[in-house]
């Protein structure tokens, strides 16, 4: 098998049970896949589903969640398949992750050097000097100048930045294969956020990742990306590099979503952009998902949701208008 | 840490003389005196003068409230009013000894009990054993300590016959080892009763503590990082989910010490608590006045070893 791909998620369905017999359909049906080296970002409001797709590939769903159909196809292995304790031996090893909440992301009663030498000592099977000395190593590299004294320190005595930084280290330390990071910098100051992407681009060409990066902010996609996958109600909507998906957005979700972004020529009400809210995973529109938010809405689109399909070369959309 | 310990410790000495003070405002503010109840209408009020005289109860009151701590610092708390010629320091301690024995031993089955069920049901909620747990915690919490104690001693004591009803000890005159097992098999029932409603709680707390942790964003990292599930509960779920548990066991010891007086009266348990009810229905001032101040102390020590080990287990604390 020729190893093109580094990550290929297949039909994926993550469903919550919920009560009253109610199914949240979080992930609905997602196809795409990562290559070696590329990033590769995942946009959508809130409640699209981000989180839980990336979550899924971890196998880090709990209940009253479940993937319920699909295939994570990692380095030729399927990740479905695996046992919990299987997955202990890919998550933190060829998977890092990093989170959206840096503040509570670090276990607050133990020492930044603890936990960054534990991920080392669990995966490296390294002795506990050995550890040590590649964790400082590690924080000096994700920009801790006093990374002697850092690995000391408690989480708490860290700036959100600082932590997000300890985090990023934590998550190369083994050398992954992919790294996902779920809204970085959602949580950070402005300032700080250019800064912590720029670290993971920097790590990811130096140790040579792909990046799986979800972010909700366009900006962010247009400066680190390679593909973008548009994320609407549980599913993809459009998928494409990242230059096309600028200059030639096609699903009308793209086009709100772009529109909504603030430009020096015109002031637009950001809010005004799309109308309307995400629909709740337990309860979307038969047909279309944003058929009640759509400007172009057919009466087609409100009797059967359209498929994802190449409508050029490498830009795939969700639409009936482009069938 | 160190700073913090030390100044924790020098917050404790004003409030052992708030303690006092209140241990002796409170008697002092009582109506009566130690003969009202008993007092000969016929007595000689010149005899009786010469009695309070002699006890000190006619000195102003600021130097009385001095012997009185003068004396207690050195143990000394004076002779009991009622046990004729007896150092109240005498009577409390052997006593003091036997209901340290009883809340130590009731401290550890509560946790020893308590942590592992609570650890259990919060890993598996909803699940059989999980309700039955919470089941047994409503009865724990529902049934009144004299109740359980005599139910307890019908069943083991009398109908199975597997241990003492009462007491320390067997007989006098046992030694070594033998001893401490037959003063372990008189704590069980006891122990067992006084810490009903404790254990039932403290499963609760737990179960609710670990649930917490273990839906927290940190447990999330850790699974992200690979940690096995060993590592998670043990290393990353237990430390957090203990810091809260272990404060509230520090304010446990007032509640222990509480229901030690009804418990000791159920198994004519010869500790501080039964020698309490005694000497309040005898008007016994310095007995009163000693054990509260020792029931006081323990309080305010469970409460420092609480903060101080929080101070160990949660970094957060020592930078304040
Ligand atoms: N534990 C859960 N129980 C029930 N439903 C859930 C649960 N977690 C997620 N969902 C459902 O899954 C949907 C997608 O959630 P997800 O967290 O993936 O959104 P997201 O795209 O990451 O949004 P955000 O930008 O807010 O992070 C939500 O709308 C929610 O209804
Ligand atoms: S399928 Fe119809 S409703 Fe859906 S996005 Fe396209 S035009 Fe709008
Ligand atoms: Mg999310």
């Amino acid at each position: 098998m020729t190893q093109k791909t580094l990550l290929d998620v297949k039909g994926l369905k993550t469903y919550f049970y919920l009560e009253g017999k109610k199914v949240a359909k979080a992930v609905d049906g997602v196809d795409f896949s990562v290559s070696p080296g590329e990033t590769v970002a995942l946009v959508g409001e809130s409640g699209s589903g981000k989180s839980i797709t990336s979550l899924s590939i971890m196998k880090l769903i709990n209940k009253p969640g479940k993937i319920e159909n699909g295939q994570i196809l990692f380095d030729g292995k399927d990740l479905v398949g695996l046992t919990d304790k299987q997955m202990t031996n890919i998550r933190g090893r060829e998977i890092g992750m990093i989170f959206q909440e840096p503040m509570t992301a670090l276990n607050p009663v133990f020492t930044i050097g603890n936990q960054i030498k534990e991920t080392l000592i669990r995966h490296k099977k390294i002795s506990k000097a050995e550890a040590e000395r590649k964790a400082i190593e590690l924080l000096k590299l994700v920009g801790f100048p006093r990374a002697e004294e850092t690995m000391k320190e408690y989480p708490h005595q860290l700036s959100g930045g600082m932590r997000q930084r300890a985090m990023i280290a934590i998550a190369i330390s083994c050398d992954p294969k992919l790294l996902i990071a779920d809204e970085p910098t959602t949580a950070l100051d402005v300032t700080i956020q250019a800064q912590i992407l720029d670290l993971m681009d920097e790590m990811k060409k130096k140790f040579n990742m792909a990046v799986l990066l979800i972010t909700h902010d366009l900006g962010v996609v247009a400066e680190y990306a390679d593909k973008v996958m548009v994320m609407y109600g549980g599913q993809i909507v459009e998928e494409t590099k990242v230059e096309e998906l600028f200059l030639n957005p096609k699903h009308p979700y793209t086009t709100g979503l772009l529109e909504s972004l603030p430009s020096l020529e015109k002031e637009v009400d950001r809010l005004g952009a799309i109308k309307g809210m995400v629909p709740a995973a337990h309860s979307f529109p038969v047909g279309c998902r944003f058929s009640d938010r759509c400007p172009h809405a057919m009466d087609k689109c409100r009797e059967k949701n359209p498929e994802l399909r190449e409508v050029e070369p490498g830009h795939k959309v969700r639409c009936y208008l482009y069938e | 840490m160190y700073q913090y310990i030390i100044r924790r410790v020098l917050v404790f000495i004003p409030m052992l003389f708030v303690l006092t003070i209140l241990c002796f405002g409170l008697i002092k503010a009582a109506p009566g005196d130690p003969f009202s109840s008993r007092l000969d209408p016929k007595i000689n009020p010149e005899v009786y003068e010469k009695q309070r005289e002699a006890l000190g109860l006619n000195d102003p009151i600021h130097i009385q409230y001095l012997n009185w701590v003068k004396g207690a610092i050195r143990g000394d708390f004076g002779e009991s009013m009622i046990f004729k010629g007896r150092a109240v320091s005498d009577l409390i301690g052997e006593r003091l000894e036997n209901t340290l024995y009883l809340g130590l031993m009731t401290l550890f089955i509560t946790v020893v009990v308590s942590i592992p069920i609570g650890i259990y049901s919060a890993r598996h909620p909803y699940t059989p054993l999980d309700y039955g747990a919470t089941a047994f915690g409503f009865f724990g919490l529902a049934t009144p300590n004299f109740f359980f104690g005599l139910v307890a001693i019908y069943i083991f004591s009398i109908t199975l016959g597997w241990l003492p009803a009462q007491g320390t000890v067997t007989r006098p005159g046992m030694e070594g080892f033998e001893l401490f097992i037959d003063k372990i098999r008189h704590l069980i029932l006891p122990s067992l009763t006084l810490g009903l409603a404790g254990t039932a709680t403290y499963m609760r707390y737990m179960r609710s503590e670990v649930l917490d942790v273990l839906g927290s964003d940190y447990i999330r990292t850790a699974r992200a990082k690979g940690m096995t599930e060993r590592s998670v509960l043990y290393k990353h779920t237990l430390r957090n989910a203990l810091i809260p548990i272990i404060t509230l066991l520090g304010f446990e010891v007032g509640t222990l010490l509480a229901g030690a007086v009804i418990t000791e009266g159920v198994f004519q348990f010869p500790g501080l608590g039964r020698l309490f009810l005694q000497s309040i229905g005898n008007r016994d001032y310095p007995t009163i006045m000693a054990i509260n101040l020792m029931l006081g102390f323990l309080v305010l020590l469970g409460n420092l070893l609480a903060d101080i080990f929080y101070s160990i287990v949660d970094p957060r604390i020592r930078y304040d």
